[in-house]
């Protein structure tokens, strides 16, 4: 509430008719997460696009826009109509022609030529139709794949350098003509965007472009793009959560008094032990044992939970990984003396030997063969924690493994990555488990993960 | 101005006799006079400090390490003439190294000396009154830019070292600007200070800080802006030598690396390759120099073959 006062007031004070004001005032009063920006930034676009911008500049009388404020009000006048103009436009240049113009525009930098050009091979090639549900991406694909990108960057690249044979000069100029190309393609994202939001209004679109953010993310159901996110913020998450524990760890309660120390201290008031002193405490750190389902579907989450896991190791006294299909293999050796748990876990697939039959899971096998192999060593300070959909493939469960491992060990988690509602359902058995586990968590993203993780230490 | 004007309001809480005058004209004033002092701020950087004046709150700047967060309340000071009063804070910063304490050695000579004349109970109550006077309170950084009298512009540096329930000592300070000591009662701003809080992210602050403050996040800069900067602050280097830096650290920034390459790295090997003598790199003075941007051997060696396309020479 105070932050919608923040803004409001942010507002009495700046010129309203600068956006790029108006989107800083309005960020940095009402976004206070760097990882939110970007979400902002697309609602902004939605809210207040450059086209709706320059029809009102327009109605004010404002001079200045000229020729790209009357592209803007034809725009503005009806999605019908504007369609049909495009169209017209368009055909008076060539593919070729199109195809210079966005090589020009991206040569020299020049962001109003660009715009304009993003402008026509939207017109061309994009085929939006008024009125069809589809999302945006389906125009930017298609626009995208007519404008032969790999072309047009080699160009550039090629443009740019002048003595070749130097590697280094060769790869800027590669990455300056990449990032050139990502510039085009925002531009054309954006007037897509703005052609939308045209076609079915501010409030339609913002519904259809919300994203989750990425904490948020369903593991199990990640596109390859929401899957690259989501291993980009695992990697701060495991840092702030590993800052947090021994920060926690540290402040718990203190420990017995230090003698020595009160001593020491005693001598600055003549020897009286005003001042106790206090040993830093010594909590016991559990042991983990993570025994993990690496099939098809859930694999990625144990990837994630392996990360984390192993990322606030030093929270633990000693952490050991085990992976199954149906086959079990132990994987902590992959962990030894590598600094970035994400090295290892990309290693797991290749070097663990998980598959004893089919490859289809059978947790009845692996947690027998995890009992006979390692249970001596679960005692009272382990805690056991399996990850998996409990999808059996109606094999046998052998739950009385499980029971026998709540007898040793200290807990008993099981991590599913399904929503609770799929449970026991088709051959999901987690049913059968359960009544063995101390607790069965729903984990679907990773803000559950890294609270389950944090409890955990 | 309207009656909403938060500068006049607060200036009213505080019982100043005028309200002060803003201090920047336009977020384009702004720009200029940071440039003036060598920092090179972008669109957003500069409407969000002439919105906290205006506004008269506290800025939370977030980002990576080495963007020039500190720099950018240095070069604010620096252009409002202001002193900058810096609050470095790290696990287990108290309130009597953030706020104020009282020095009780000062206290104890003056009860020692009071000693040899009386012993009377009326005398005691004297005393009590006389040692919390301000004659015997050390002021810490917060209660230093709120009782200054001259410009200041307070700095508290890394917020997020600070454990969740430090914290707190700041919240009065960020909305109220007035500091209380149980003894004294509380002591008001004599003029409404800006304050700048950083933090690089290693933890979540709290809902009632953030919500106190604007909030700006500064990434690595952009190629141009990145350019803008070496040439601002690296004497004698050529524009194309700058350009290329920025490139190459541009590159650099992509990769995965354990730790990126700063604004401050950056502007380190720049001045490198000036005292050599380049006015181009190749990639023969990349390879040898790249240790100054990196600082882990596994980013170097990556860096080598990935950026130069050959493993690692004998540097």
């Amino acid at each position: 509430m105070s932050e919608h006062i923040d803004a409001a007031m942010a507002m009495e004070v700046i010129s309203l008719s600068d956006r790029e004001m108006l989107r800083s005032s309005l960020s940095t009063t009402l976004v206070k997460d760097g990882d939110h920006l970007a979400a902002f930034n697309t609602a902004f676009e939605v809210f207040f696009s450059i086209r709706s911008w320059e029809s009102a500049e327009q109605l004010m009388g404002e001079p200045d826009g000229d020729e790209v404020g009357q592209e803007g009000a034809s725009g503005a006048s009806g999605p019908g109509q504007s369609r049909g103009e495009g169209g017209g436009a368009s055909s008076s240049l060539s593919a070729q022609e199109l195809a210079d113009l966005l090589f020009r525009a991206l040569r020299d930098g020049d962001r109003t030529a660009l715009r304009r050009a993003a402008g026509e091979a939207v017109d061309r090639y994009a085929g939006i139709e008024p009125g069809r549900p589809v999302g945006g991406t389906y125009y930017l694909y298609r626009t995208l794949r007519n404008l032969d990108l790999e072309n047009l960057e080699r160009r550039l690249s090629e443009g740019t350098v002048e003595q070749l044979g130097d590697s280094l000069v060769e790869r800027l100029a590669r990455d300056e003509a990449r990032s050139r190309i990502e510039a085009l393609k925002a531009e054309v994202e954006r007037e897509i965007r703005e052609r939308l939001v045209e076609d079915r209004g501010a409030e339609a679109l913002a519904k259809s472009v919300r994203k989750p953010l990425p904490e948020d993310l369903d593991v199990m159901h990640a596109n390859r793009e929401e899957m690259a996110q989501l291993e980009r913020a695992l990697r701060p998450l495991s840092r702030k959560l590993a800052v947090r524990l021994a920060r926690r760890r540290r402040r718990r309660r203190r420990g017995p008094v230090d003698l020595r120390h009160t001593v020491r201290r005693s001598l600055s008031t003549g020897g009286v032990p005003i001042d106790l002193r206090f040993k830093p405490p010594h909590p016991a750190k559990p042991e983990i044992f993570v025994i993990a389902d690496i099939s098809g579907s859930v694999a990625s989450f144990a990837r994630f939970t392996l990360h984390l896991v192993h990322a606030i190791s030093s929270q633990f006294s000693k952490v050991r990984s085990f992976v199954f299909v149906d086959g079990l293999d132990e994987v902590s050796r992959l962990f030894d003396g590598v600094d970035d748990p994400a090295e290892a876990v990309a290693r797991i697939n290749a070097e663990a030997d998980v598959i004893a039959f089919d490859g289809h899971s059978d947790y009845g096998r692996a947690l027998v063969s995890f009992h006979e192999r390692f249970a001596q060593d679960v005692t009272r300070r382990a805690t056991v924690l399996i990850l998996g959909d409990a999808r059996n493939n109606y094999h046998q469960a052998h739950a009385e493994v499980i029971a026998d491992l709540k007898y040793r060990a200290k807990a008993v988690y099981w991590l599913n990555p399904e929503p609770a509602s799929y449970w026991n359902s088709g051959d999901s058995i987690i049913g059968q488990y359960a009544g063995y586990c101390d607790r069965v968590i729903e984990c679907r993203t990773l803000r559950q993960l890294e609270a389950f993780v944090g409890e955990l230490a | 101005m309207s009656a909403l004007d938060p500068r006049v309001e607060l200036a009213q809480r505080l019982g100043l006799d005028e309200v002060p005058p803003v201090r920047f004209e336009s977020p384009a004033d702004v720009l200029t006079r940071l440039a003036n002092h060598d920092y090179l701020s972008d669109d957003s950087i500069a409407s969000v400090t002439f919105l906290a004046d205006r506004l008269a709150k506290p800025i939370l700047v977030e980002g990576p390490a080495g963007t020039g967060k500190t720099a950018l309340a240095k070069a604010v000071a620096d252009s409002i003439g202001a002193r900058l009063i810096r609050l470095q804070c790290y696990e287990g910063l108290d309130e009597s190294k953030a706020l104020y304490e009282w020095n009780y050695r000062k206290q104890l000579l003056r009860i020692q000396a009071g000693r040899p004349e009386g012993s009377g109970s009326e005398d005691w109550s004297h005393l009590e009154e006389d040692i919390f006077g301000e004659e015997f309170l050390l002021t810490r950084p917060l209660l230093e830019a709120i009782s200054a009298t001259d410009p200041v512009v307070l700095l508290i540096d890394e917020v997020d070292r600070v454990e969740l329930e430090t914290e707190a000592l700041l919240l009065e300070i960020l909305s109220e600007y007035q500091v209380s000591i149980p003894e004294l009662g509380t002591v008001r701003a004599k003029q409404i200070p800006m304050v700048f809080l950083t933090s690089n992210n290693t933890r979540e602050l709290s809902e009632a800080l953030k919500r106190r403050c604007l909030y700006l996040y500064v990434g690595y800069p952009s190629v141009e802006r990145e350019r803008d900067i070496i040439l601002a602050r690296v004497p004698g280097i050529s524009t194309t030598l700058a350009e290329q830096i920025a490139q190459v650290v541009r590159s650099l920034r992509t990769l995965d690396l354990k730790k990126a390459p700063s604004v401050a790295e950056t502007l380190d090997w720049a001045r490198t390759l000036v005292v050599l003598g380049r006015e181009e790199i190749g990639a023969q003075d990349a390879a040898a120099t790249l240790h100054i941007l990196l600082k882990y051997q596994t980013d170097i060696e990556r860096a080598t073959k990935d950026l130069l396309g050959r493993a690692k020479s004998v540097a």
